[in-house]
């Protein structure tokens, strides 16, 4: 895998910021990750190579971010927090709402292709709970009508 | 470091400052028990089966991470301590499958043990045990993820033991589990270690499991048949139709010099002893073929011939071939048979280092070679030549060891990048064959520095290689079959003049103990000169013949020519070996003694079938010096040792075996025989209960003490604690030269047996487990995999 | 997006400038901004920790250790070198305040990783933002730039002869991460399992040299104790409780936020007063005042100070500044499984008491939860808890026994309810809830 003209740069001046090369491997993770889907074999084994680490080793780092994947998923990651603030404010509901709204159980993908739904741990919304993410975009003090909105939004673009 | 003085269950004890609390305990004999702690590897503080109480600290603090202080008051049992470690085993057990009747662990379980002593007897534990199925992760490598208990043992010996880094943990929580390197399966040195060290059935061996249970077996200690290390290895057997089969090698009881090492060989390949390939029954050949025939034809055969060849051609026209295999009573007793019994010295064995020039160069200078255990201590160690990775595992974890524990400084000196470099604080590559100009251009010869640089190394850095190896003052050297002759001795000239010890690196078994015990043609055992007069010449009954005999290759030449009327083979395939045209014996009469029906034994007029050294009762040298004690473990139905068969024929030519063996005390002559069948093996158990109170047991032509005792008497340097030998520890010998003499050696007939960690000469060709493990694994070029796993940043104060 | 919201009762150190356009770097100028580190420049080192331990400031993460003297740790020559580490892996369920800082205040923080710099000779300093947090990173990196483009950090700063790099790193998801050796573990590329102490980070931290670890609110709060003295911080809180903190108001309230409100503020008060009380319909069940890892305080025990000694005192812990707000209509058994299961999926399965005790509690709570449950399960799911307590490797373990052990000390009788197959007397089994 080449990386992109952003990632080398960003590798680059990473790189010099600690004394191990292998300090930049989380979130040059996250940043391959963003750029490709998913951590794939050849992503993995470029960066084990740039960080000097054996691919089982990247692979034990990846395994233990609860970001971090090594399979695709949907263009539209839906991640609903359920924890306590949330829990108290309906992020439950919120959550079945939108399996039921996108036809999908808890970490899949729906069919198109074009939504990925899963509950996660505290996100950091509590006070303006319930709240979700869209990829790295927060939507907090949600309402069925709400997710419908955002989810209804977000079918017109990509099908126009 | 300053003494720390503590009190432990109400016991005063002062042990060294940075002591860990689970040591200091363990030295006044009080276990604190642990799954995660293992002496050596890095610290975990996982198991939390270590805790114990410290005054003045609220919390139970774990005995394997906090170093004792001066005045530390400990209680390492306690109701509350107690209850601690019996919920601990709860919530192990929990998830834990509790399939310990079916469990290879079954019986040897740690966890097991845990909870019989902490009596977590009652689950409270109602809900779905989490469950992943068995994976294979190699042929002899099977993963159970629900038995695992997660201690990190296996990452740990497999990353910073061996080397390897195979082995990681991925996912987090309950879903945590151990990986292997290639995500499904493992490509690795198959040393088994991560096997042996889990606490529990989770990893488990593919030659071994669900094939008995471990109360089943019999155990016995003795020593790995394959390199030249010397391993002790615990071997398990268990009656099968052949007599008694050995089903597994581990060296659990950290007995021998290897402490918990073992590599594939040792663990897996003692397999050829039940090969279906094994000789059952003598054979001689008849009408171009061989055929089965019994014993006493085929040693009133061998014996016929021999007086035959002997009338008619003399003694020259006999030529003997012996192992690197059998033990040294066999090799003292082969050489000894040929050089009386026979009259010649016609005898060689397949030379693997230059142990004679080494000998000579050492002059009979004492202390001056390194035992094994020397090199897990040595403050410095050079490296000539050799790949101990692939050809001497143990010496390769034990320069591993002592540069991880104690940080010895390794100069590693190799014409390509051995795995070794990556531990070495100096890796010279040098140019391929330079390693004798090496030794040289260290002992002063600028001139050799030519042939030594390399594209890899400069001139400027192996002088400045030159300038740091002579300001070591404690300097374990160790060399390959690479250096011989001259260059020996101008390394040992080196060494000597700055104290160090060496080791010079044979491969097989007891390579070391064919050489010391005389299986040359110009050499008695001690490197001493057939034509000079020695003990031996004094203690033997009959005369030496006095010039020297033919070597290897000259007998073959002989054979070819016609004039090598007999050849005598034991323990050894110079066909394959030599890649000598099997035509060329066609006119000799040829006698082998051997396991298989090798190439050598294809071709032979009599093939003895041999037991192995995992079926016989002797001593081995390794490559070290080290002398070991072989304990039978298997037994083979049908076959004999090499030193009966010996005997046997020496018997049937009418030659008085006592002149061979001493045996026999004041008045004892109970013959134990050495029956076999269905209830063979008796003789050994017999001398097995012997040693074990301490007695000797001579009281047979067929007994190997009875030879020690004379190898004790007249080799040199052999004179060693028969007491420390019996209970089965390693002793030292030192190489002496009988004599002075000197220019000795044939470098030109060493040849290395060039096996890899996969190959094991002729023998790893009948193991099974051998072959199927052999992918082609090659060391892999990651070094900072080192980094990868910092134990460094994991280990406590 | 997070709204902003006020009560007159709050007292604005950390959140001075929020709203108000901080995050830029001109307006952060005109807002005192990069004054506290250069007036630290001139105190010194030891000044300045004089300064820190005098404000009474303690940790604001969670444990409430006091800053001034985690410093004084760091010994003053190292042969490796120093680092200050700001830790802004805001995960505690309930807590959503560094979130704000670094969205509306972010060079305060880089001003507070500079004094903690200056204060022990480091001479690099990370700033970990938690990889959900990505516009915060991004935010972040870009002031930072801003600072570095003004010569504030990197060579020489302020005249001084000190360098002094900052970096901003990401993290990809992982409450335990935010145990500072974990951090530590993380910021170095590695799994977050946590080290093993002693040594503490002061000593031996981020590659082997002494690390200062603080909370970005606490890093925060540092340039307003140097420029107004610790003194002045110290009177704003109580006794060994220095200053004000920032609480997030979350749970069915009539005004849920991120309020900072003296030290030793009163919680009912916070509840009912500040937070507008419960939203009309529902009253109180229960308070988790510091994040989802502490005790539980009935309606009864709310009548208490909000510092880490007299939370501790009332039975719980003052932890995050996260207070959760648990109305009567919220089942406390459903509440107990949602706190199982983060801590289930948080654990880093290091250590078997918390690996193994969070699974079991969390499949035990499940099952009792959807009507499985036999009276035995209560007691056992207290044993559990009391005996991962204080033998795990880090204080995860705690964090996860804690809360359960005090839900079914207080409220045992709802767990009862739940027996002999009956279905939550509240609602029906969340079909989330049992995966």
């Amino acid at each position: 895998m080449k990386f992109s003209d952003q990632l080398e740069q960003r590798f680059a001046a990473m790189v010099t910021h600690y004394p191990t090369k292998r300090s930049v491997l989380v979130p040059m993770l996250l940043y391959i990750q963003d750029e490709l889907g998913a951590l794939n074999d050849e992503a993995i084994h470029e960066i084990a190579e740039r960080t000097e680490l054996s691919e089982l080793e990247v692979r034990n780092v990846i395994s233990y971010y609860s970001m971090l994947r090594t399979h695709p998923i949907g263009k539209y990651n839906l991640q609903v927090c359920t924890n306590v603030s949330c829990l108290l404010r309906g992020g439950e509901e919120i959550l079945e709402h939108c399996q039921k709204k996108l036809g999908v159980g808890n970490k899949q993908t729906t069919a198109d292709g074009l939504f990925h739904m899963e509950e996660v741990e505290c996100i950091g919304a509590c006070s303006w709970a319930p709240a979700l993410m869209l990829n790295y975009e927060f939507h907090e003090n949600l309402t069925p009508q709400k997710i419908d909105e955002l989810i209804d939004g977000i079918r017109k673009k990509e099908h126009q | 470091m300053a003494d720390v003085t503590l009190i432990v269950d109400g016991k005063k004890l002062t042990v060294p400052a940075g002591t860990l609390l689970i040591e200091a305990c363990k030295s006044t004999g009080i276990e604190v028990p642990s799954f995660c702690y293992y002496p050596g590897l890095s610290l975990q503080g996982a198991c939390r089966m270590c805790l114990v109480e410290v005054e003045k600290m609220p919390k139970l603090q774990t005995a394997c991470t906090t170093p004792v202080a001066e005045g530390m008051v400990v209680t390492t049992e306690s109701d509350k301590i107690k209850q601690a470690r019996k919920s601990m085993l709860e919530l192990l057990l929990a998830n834990h499958p509790l399939d310990c009747p079916v469990c290879d662990a079954g019986g040897e379980c740690e966890l097991q043990d845990m909870t019989f002593k902490y009596g977590a007897a009652e689950s409270k534990f109602m809900d779905m045990k989490n469950h992943r199925d068995e994976q294979q992760w190699s042929p002899v490598v099977y993963f159970d993820r629900p038995r695992c208990i997660l201690c990190y043992r296996c990452i740990r010996v497999c990353g910073e033991g061996m080397d390897v880094w195979a082995l990681g943990i991925q996912n987090r929580g309950s879903s945590a589990i151990i990986a292997p390197n290639k995500q499904d399966h493992l490509e690795c040195e198959e040393c088994g270690m991560c096997i042996d060290i889990c606490p529990v059935g989770a990893l488990t061996s593919g030659a071994y499991r669900y094939k008995t249970r471990p109360w089943e077996m019999k155990h016995t200690g003795t020593v790995c048949t394959h390199c030249a290390d010397g391993c002790k290895t615990t071997l398990g057997a268990r009656r099968a139709d052949t007599g008694m089969q050995i089903v597994r090698g581990d060296n659990r009881d950290k007995s021998g010099i290897n402490g918990d090492f073992l590599c594939v060989k040792g663990r897996y390949a003692f397999d050829f002893a039940h090969s279906d390939c094994r000789l059952k029954q003598p054979l001689v050949k008849r009408d171009g073929k061989l055929v089965p025939t019994t014993w006493e034809q085929a040693f009133e055969l061998i014996a016929s011939r021999f007086k035959q060849v002997l009338t008619t051609d003399g003694p020259a026209a006999i030529g003997i071939i012996g192992s690197n295999h059998t033990s040294n009573e066999e090799n003292y007793l082969l050489q000894k048979f040929a050089r009386l019994a026979l009259g010649t010295n016609n005898i060689d064995h397949h030379r693997t280092a230059d142990f004679p020039a080494f000998a000579s160069a050492l002059a009979g200078k004492a202390e001056a070679t390194a035992s094994m255990r020397d090199v897990h201590n040595a403050a410095a160690i050079l490296l000539i030549g050799n790949n101990p990775t692939e050809q001497h595992p143990l010496l390769a974890w034990q320069i591993r060891t002592n540069v991880r524990l104690h940080h010895s400084k390794l100069y590693v000196v190799n014409s390509y990048p051995i795995k070794l470099r990556r531990q070495a604080a100096s890796f010279a590559q040098i140019a391929p064959g330079s390693e004798g100009g090496f030794a040289q251009f260290i002992a002063g010869s600028d001139a050799a520095a030519d042939s030594i640089v390399s594209p890899k190394l400069s001139r400027e850095a192996l002088a400045a290689l030159r300038d740091a190896l002579k300001q070591e003052t404690s300097l374990v050297i160790i060399f390959g079959s690479e250096l011989r002759g001259n260059d020996v001795k101008a390394l040992v000239d080196f060494g000597l003049a700055r104290s160090a010890k060496f080791i010079c690196l044979g491969d097989y078994s007891n390579s070391r103990g064919a050489a010391d015990m005389g299986l040359y043609p110009d050499m008695l055992p001690g490197y001493g000169p057939v034509a000079s007069a020695t003990t031996f010449h004094t203690d033997w009954l009959d005369e030496i013949p006095a010039t020297s005999g033919m070597n290897l290759l000259q007998m073959m030449d002989a054979a070819k020519e016609g004039k090598l009327k007999a050849l005598y083979v034991v323990g050894s395939n110079p066909i394959a070996r030599y890649n000598i045209d099997p035509f060329a014996l066609s006119k000799s009469f040829v006698i082998v003694q051997d396991m298989f029906l090798t190439e050598t034994a294809k071709i032979a007029d009599v093939v003895l079938p041999v037991a192995n050294a995992y079926e016989k009762a002797g001593t081995v040298t390794s490559t070290c010096g080290d002398v070991q004690i072989l304990k039978k473990a298997g037994d083979f139905a049908g076959v004999r040792t090499d030193f009966e068969c010996i005997v046997r024929i020496a018997a049937t030519m009418g030659y008085d075996v006592r002149k061979l063996v001493p045996f026999g005390g004041e008045g004892t002559r109970a013959d134990m025989g050495q029956s076999r069948g269905a209830q063979s093996g008796e003789a050994d158990r017999h001398a097995v209960w012997l040693s074990e109170h301490n007695l000797e047991p001579k009281m047979s032509p067929f007994d190997p003490s009875a030879m020690l005792d004379e190898i004790q008497r007249l080799v040199p340097a052999y004179d060693i604690s028969r007491l420390s030998l019996l209970s089965g520890q390693d002793v030292h010998t030192q190489l002496v030269q009988i004599t002075g003499a000197t220019g000795l050696g044939h470098p030109e007939l060493v040849l290395p047996a060039n096996d890899t960690l996969f190959t094991s000469g002729t023998l790893g060709r009948f193991s099974a487990t051998l072959n199927t493990v052999m992918e082609r694994y090659s060391s892999p070029v990651e070094p900072e995999m080192v980094a990868g796993y910092d134990p460094a940043a994991r280990q406590g104060p | 997006m997070a709204y902003l919201v006020s009560h007159p009762d709050e007292v604005k150190v950390v959140s001075r400038r929020f709203g108000l356009g901080a995050a830029n770097l001109d307006r952060y100028l005109e807002l005192d901004g990069y004054k506290a580190v250069q007036k630290a420049i001139t105190m010194g080192p030891d000044a300045i920790i004089t300064e820190m331990k005098a404000s009474k400031l303690r940790g604001r993460g969670g444990a409430g250790f006091p800053t001034g003297m985690k410093r004084s740790f760091v010994p003053k020559q190292s042969p490796k070198p120093k680092y200050v580490l700001c830790n802004g892996d805001e995960s505690e369920p309930g807590t959503c305040k560094d979130r704000l800082i670094f969205e509306h205040d972010p060079h305060s923080v880089i001003e507070g990783v500079m004094i903690a710099s200056l204060a022990v000779g480091a001479k690099t300093g990370f700033i970990y933002i938690r990889g959900e947090y990505r516009y915060l990173v991004e935010i972040m990196e870009r002031s930072v730039a801003d600072a570095y483009a003004r010569g504030f950090i990197g060579k020489n700063i302020f005249g001084s002869g000190i360098d002094l790099d900052i970096f901003v790193h990401s993290g990809a998801g992982a409450y335990e991460v935010g145990e500072e050796s974990a951090l530590m573990e993380s910021l170095e590329g590695k799994r977050g399992v946590p080290r093993i102490r002693p040594p503490f980070p002061a000593v031996v931290g981020l590659w082997g040299g002494p690390t200062v670890i603080n909370n970005a609110e606490t890093l925060a709060s540092v340039p307003h104790i140097i420029l107004n003295g610790g003194e002045w911080f110290a009177n704003l809180g109580t006794p060994r409780n220095g200053g004000t903190r920032l609480f997030c108001m979350s749970g069915e309230l009539e005004r849920p936020g991120v309020y900072e409100l003296p030290m030793g503020y009163n919680l009912k008060k916070m509840i009912y007063d500040v937070s507008g009380g419960m939203i009309k319909g529902k009253s109180l069940k229960g308070v988790v005042p510091g994040g989802s890892s502490v005790q539980i305080l009935t309606p009864d025990e709310i009548d208490v100070g909000m510092d880490f000694d007299q939370v501790l005192k009332a039975g719980s812990m003052l932890g995050s500044g996260g207070v959760v707000v648990i109305d009567d209509q919220m089942c406390i058994v459903r509440f107990a499984l949602r706190v199982a299961r983060f801590y289930q999926h948080e654990s880093c399965g290091w250590c078997i008491p918390c690996r193994e005790g969070t699974d079991w509690m969390k499949k035990t709570l499940v099952r009792f939860h959807s009507g499985g449950g036999v009276a035995k399960d209560i007691d056992n799911l207290k044993y559990l808890a009391e005996n991962m307590l204080g033998r795990t490797f880090c204080p995860l373990g705690d964090a996860a026994a804690m809360p359960i052990i005090s839900y079914i000390q207080k409220f045992r009788k709802e767990f009862e309810d739940h027996l002999d197959g009956k279905p939550c007397p509240y609602e029906k089994v969340h079909e989330a809830a049992l995966v």
